[in-house]
C-alpha cells in the first residue's frame, strides 16, 4: 500500500533524512522509535507535504503512485493523514466549522476520484456524527465550539487529534508522537480511540520516543532510526530491548556494527 | 443575492445605462449648491446652511494626514447631484424598472421581507424607495429619507441638524453639509424597541459621480433601533466620491446600534464622518465593515455627554491590493463613569494599506471613566503594510484606560495544518481570515454575518496561486 523508497529531505540545506526505506501495508500498525534528532518527525512532515522541508531524493509511493510531489491537501484527500506533535492554534475558527469543512472537502475529493456522487452532510447530522466520535474519546460536547486548539491543554490537542482521524477515515494514518504530553489517563483513551480506529484497510505509523504508548497499541513491526535512516527493524519484542538497553546503548552497538 | 459574476472579482462592478431626470454640471459652485436647494424646494434656513457650508469648504485646507492619495482627488471632475427620478416608491413596483432590477440584484427586496422592519434604497442623490413596517408606524417610529423629513418634521429636524457634526468640523462634513441629498431620518418614540433591523442601501451608479447622503437618527429616551447601511458601485476607472455625514443623538437609557458593510467598487474615495451623542446611561454602538473603496477615511465617534453613558465601535477592515483603509473609532469621555470599548481588526492584503487610528479622550472632571482599546492587524503576505496611531488625550487622573496592539502575520504552520485536512490554500487563507474576525462577525446579526464571510471570501478569491 505504502512504500517509502531512499528517501532524503533536508530544511535549510541540512539533511534529515538520509534514505529511508519502509514498507507499510493495509491493516499493519509500525512503529517508529528513535532518539531526539533522529529524523522521525522530519519523515512524518515529509510525508504529509510540509513545504519547510525539501525531498532532495527517493519516492514515497501510496498505491503505486508517488505523492512527493502532490500539495498537502493532495495527499489528505487521497487519504493520507497526520496527527501532529504540536498542532496549531487557528483563533476564531470553531471546532465544528473547522472539522465540517475539512471532512465535506475530503468527502468530495474523494468522490471525485472514484466518479461518484457526494451528499453534502447537513449541520445536525454532521453534529450528530461529530458527537459520536467525540464521545468515544471522553470529549465534552464544548469541544465543538472552541477554538480550534486554542487554549487547549496537551492532552485536549491530542485528542482533537485523534478526533480527525476519526472523522476523516483516511487510510495512511501517521501519528507524530501523539502519547507526548499526556497524562496515564488521556493515554488510555486517546490509545483506546486509536485501536477502534485501526481496521484492515488501513495503515499506521506510530511515531513515538517512549515504549509506553506501545503497551496499549501493539503494533505488528517496530523500526528503530537513527541519523536520518531506519537502522533496524523487527517485532513487537524490539521495542522492549529497547526500553531496556536505550538508545545510547543501542547508538554503540549499530556504530560498532 | 442574485447577480453572476465570475467568482474573485468585485461583484457589483455592472452599472445601468443612465436615463436621469437630472443630472448637475460637473464640479462645484454657489449655482450647483443653490440649484440643489431650490430642486429640493427647501426653507431658506437649509439653503443658507448649504451655502455657508460651502463657504467653508472652499476655505478649509485638506487634511495634511490619512490617505497619502487624498490630494490626487479631483474636485472639479465629480458630478454632484444626480436626480434619477421624480419620486419615492413605497413599493418596487413604483420604482424605474431598471434600478428596481439593480436591487434586485443586490438582494434588498428580499432582505426586506426576510428579516428587515424597514428599508431605504437611494441611487446616485436620491432615496427611490422607502418603507416602515405598519405596526412601527402606528407606535410612531418614522424612517423616512432626509429630504422629506425636513418638509415633513421641519421642527426636530430642525433642532438637531448639523449639532452633532457642525458643517465646520472638517472639510468633508462641510462638503456633505453644502451638497448632501437623500439620506435617512429615524426618529424612534420614548421606550419603543424596533427589534428587527431598520435597512438603508446606497447605490451609485453614474461614472464619477459624488454621493453625499445625510442621516440623523433621533432615539427617544429608553428606546432601542438597530440600523444597517450596505453601499456598493460599479468599477470604473475615474474616481467617484463618497462623503456622508451621519449624526446620531441616545436620549436617556436609549441604545442604538449602527452597522455599515461598505463595500464599494476601488474607485470610490470614501470619506465619512459619523458622530453620536450619548446621554444618560445610553448605550451606542457602530459595527463598521470596511471591504471596499479606494481609500476610506472614517473615524466613528461617541461622545459621552452624561453619567452613564457607554460607547462602543467594532471595526473591521480589508484592504486589498491598491486599497487604503483608514479607520478607526473616537471616543469623547465629557462626563463621568462613562465607559468605551474599541474593537479594531484590520487585514491587508497584496499592495492594500490598513492603518488604525483612533482618539481617546477623557476631559477634565470626568471621573471612573474606563476606556479599552484593542486593535489587531492581520498581514496576508510580505507586501501588505499595517500601522497604527492610536491618540489618548486624559486630562482626568481617575480613570482606567487600556490599549493593546497586536501586528500578526498569517504562520506558514498555520496553512500547512489546514492543507492537511484537505483545505486548498484559498480555503484555509479564508478560514484563518474569518477566523479572525469572529470577534466581530458574531456581534453581527446572521444574514450580515455570513455576508462580511462571503465578502471576504470573495476577496481571497483569486488572490492566491
Amino acid at each position: 500500500m505504502f512504500e517509502i523508497e531512499n528517501l532524503h529531505a533536508s530544511i535549510d540545506d541540512k539533511e534529515i533524512l538520509a534514505g529511508v526505506d519502509l514498507t507499510v501495508n493495509a491493516g499493519e500498525v509500525h512503529a517508529i522509535m528513535g532518539p531526539n534528532g533522529s529524523g522521525k518527525s522530519t519523515l512524518a512532515n515529509v510525508l504529509a507535504g510540509n513545504p519547510a522541508y525539501e525531498v532532495t531524493e527517493g519516492s514515497a509511493r501510496f498505491f503505486g503512485a508517488d505523492i512527493l510531489e502532490l500539495a498537502p491537501e493532495e495527499r489528505a484527500h487521497l487519504g493520507i493523514f497526520l496527527a501532529f506533535q504540536y498542532p496549531t492554534v487557528i483563533p476564531g475558527v470553531s471546532m465544528a466549522n473547522f472539522l465540517r469543512m475539512a471532512v465535506t472537502n475530503t468527502k468530495k475529493a474523494r468522490a471525485a476520484q472514484s466518479g461518484g456522487e457526494v451528499v453534502p452532510f447537513t449541520p445536525r447530522e454532521f453534529r450528530r456524527l461529530m458527537k459520536e466520535k467525540m464521545a468515544l474519546l471522553h470529549m465534552d460536547d464544548s469541544f465543538a465550539t472552541r477554538y480550534l486548539n486554542e487554549g487547549f491543554s496537551g492532552g485536549e490537542k491530542k485528542r482533537a487529534e485523534i478526533l480527525q482521524l476519526a472523522l476523516l477515515e483516511p487510510t495512511l494514518a501517521i501519528l507524530d508522537e501523539t502519547d507526548s504530553g499526556l497524562d496515564i489517563d488521556a493515554l488510555r483513551v486517546v490509545s483506546q480511540g486509536v485501536n477502534n480506529l485501526m481496521n484492515a484497510n488501513m495503515g499506521m505509523l506510530l511515531i513515538t520516543h517512549y515504549q509506553r504508548l506501545l503497551n496499549y497499541i501493539t503494533p505488528h513491526f517496530v523500526h528503530i532510526m537513527m541519523g536520518g535512516r531506519v537502522v533496524q527493524s523487527g517485532g513487537p519484542e524490539l521495542a522492549h530491548e529497547l526500553e531496556s538497553k536505550g538508545y545510547e546503548k543501542l547508538k554503540a552497538e549499530f556504530i560498532a556494527a | 443575492m442574485v447577480a453572476q459574476v465570475d467568482i474573485g472579482e468585485y461583484k457589483y462592478g455592472f452599472h445601468d445605462t443612465e436615463d436621469y431626470v437630472y443630472k448637475s454640471e460637473k464640479g462645484l459652485s454657489r449655482k450647483v449648491v443653490e440649484n440643489i436647494s431650490h430642486m429640493k424646494s427647501e426653507p431658506d434656513w437649509m439653503r443658507e446652511f448649504r451655502l455657508k457650508s460651502l463657504d467653508h469648504f472652499e476655505k478649509r485646507p485638506m487634511p495634511n494626514w490619512g490617505s497619502p492619495v487624498l490630494h490626487e482627488l479631483d474636485f472639479d471632475d465629480i458630478y454632484y447631484y444626480i436626480k434619477p427620478s421624480d419620486s419615492i416608491g413605497k413599493t418596487w413596483d413604483e420604482v424605474p424598472a431598471y434600478i428596481k432590477d439593480t436591487f434586485e440584484k443586490l438582494g434588498i427586496p428580499e432582505a426586506e421581507r426576510k428579516f428587515l422592519a424597514g428599508v431605504g434604497a437611494q441611487y446616485e442623490s436620491e432615496v427611490i424607495y422607502h418603507s416602515l413596517r405598519e405596526d412601527l408606524e402606528q407606535q410612531g417610529v418614522i424612517f423616512l429619507d432626509m429630504d422629506s423629513a425636513v418638509r415633513d418634521h421641519p421642527d426636530i429636524v430642525k433642532q438637531y441638524f448639523g449639532t452633532i457634526i457642525p458643517y465646520a468640523d472638517n472639510k468633508f462634513a462641510a462638503l456633505n453639509s453644502a451638497t448632501w441629498s437623500g439620506g435617512s431620518f429615524v426618529y424612534v418614540p420614548e421606550g419603543v424597541r424596533v427589534e428587527v433591523p431598520l435597512q438603508a442601501y446606497f447605490r451609485i451608479n453614474a461614472e464619477n459621480m459624488g454621493q453625499f447622503e445625510r442621516t440623523l437618527i433621533i432615539a427617544a429616551p429608553g428606546s432601542y433601533v438597530h440600523y444597517v447601511e450596505g453601499c456598493t458601485a460599479p468599477t470604473y476607472t475615474t474616481d467617484s466620491l463618497h462623503s456622508a455625514v451621519v449624526e446620531i443623538v441616545v436620549q436617556e437609557g436609549a441604545r442604538v446600534r449602527y452597522t455599515t458593510i461598505q463595500n464599494w467598487s476601488k474607485n470610490v474615495y470614501n470619506l465619512v464622518t459619523k458622530r453620536a451623542a450619548a446621554y444618560k446611561d445610553a448605550t451606542m454602538e457602530w459595527v463598521d465593515g470596511n471591504l471596499g473603496s479606494k481609500v476610506t477615511m472614517k473615524y466613528p465617534a461617541v461622545w459621552m455627554m452624561e453619567p452613564g453613558a457607554r460607547g462602543e465601535v467594532l471595526s473591521v477592515a480589508f484592504a486589498g491590493d491598491g486599497q487604503h483603509q483608514d479607520a478607526g473609532a473616537k471616543m469623547v469621555h465629557a462626563a463621568p463613569n462613562t465607559s468605551s470599548q474599541i474593537t479594531s481588526k484590520s487585514i491587508s492584503k497584496g499592495t492594500g494599506r490598513s492603518s488604525y487610528r483612533g482618539l481617546v479622550k477623557v476631559h477634565k472632571g470626568a471621573e471612573n471613566v474606563k476606556s479599552n482599546v484593542v486593535c489587531d492587524a492581520l498581514l496576508l503576505d510580505e507586501t501588505s503594510k499595517t500601522d497604527t496611531y492610536p491618540y489618548m488625550e486624559i486630562e482626568e487622573e481617575r480613570v482606567s484606560i487600556g490599549h493593546e496592539a497586536t501586528v500578526s502575520k498569517v504562520a506558514e504552520e498555520q496553512i500547512f495544518y489546514l492543507k492537511s485536512r484537505g483545505l486548498n490554500e484559498t480555503e484555509a487563507m479564508s478560514m484563518i481570515v474569518n477566523g479572525f474576525i469572529e470577534p466581530i462577525a458574531k456581534e453581527l446579526p446572521l444574514e450580515y454575518a455570513v455576508e462580511l464571510n462571503r465578502l471576504i471570501q470573495l476577496e481571497m478569491e483569486g488572490s492566491v496561486g
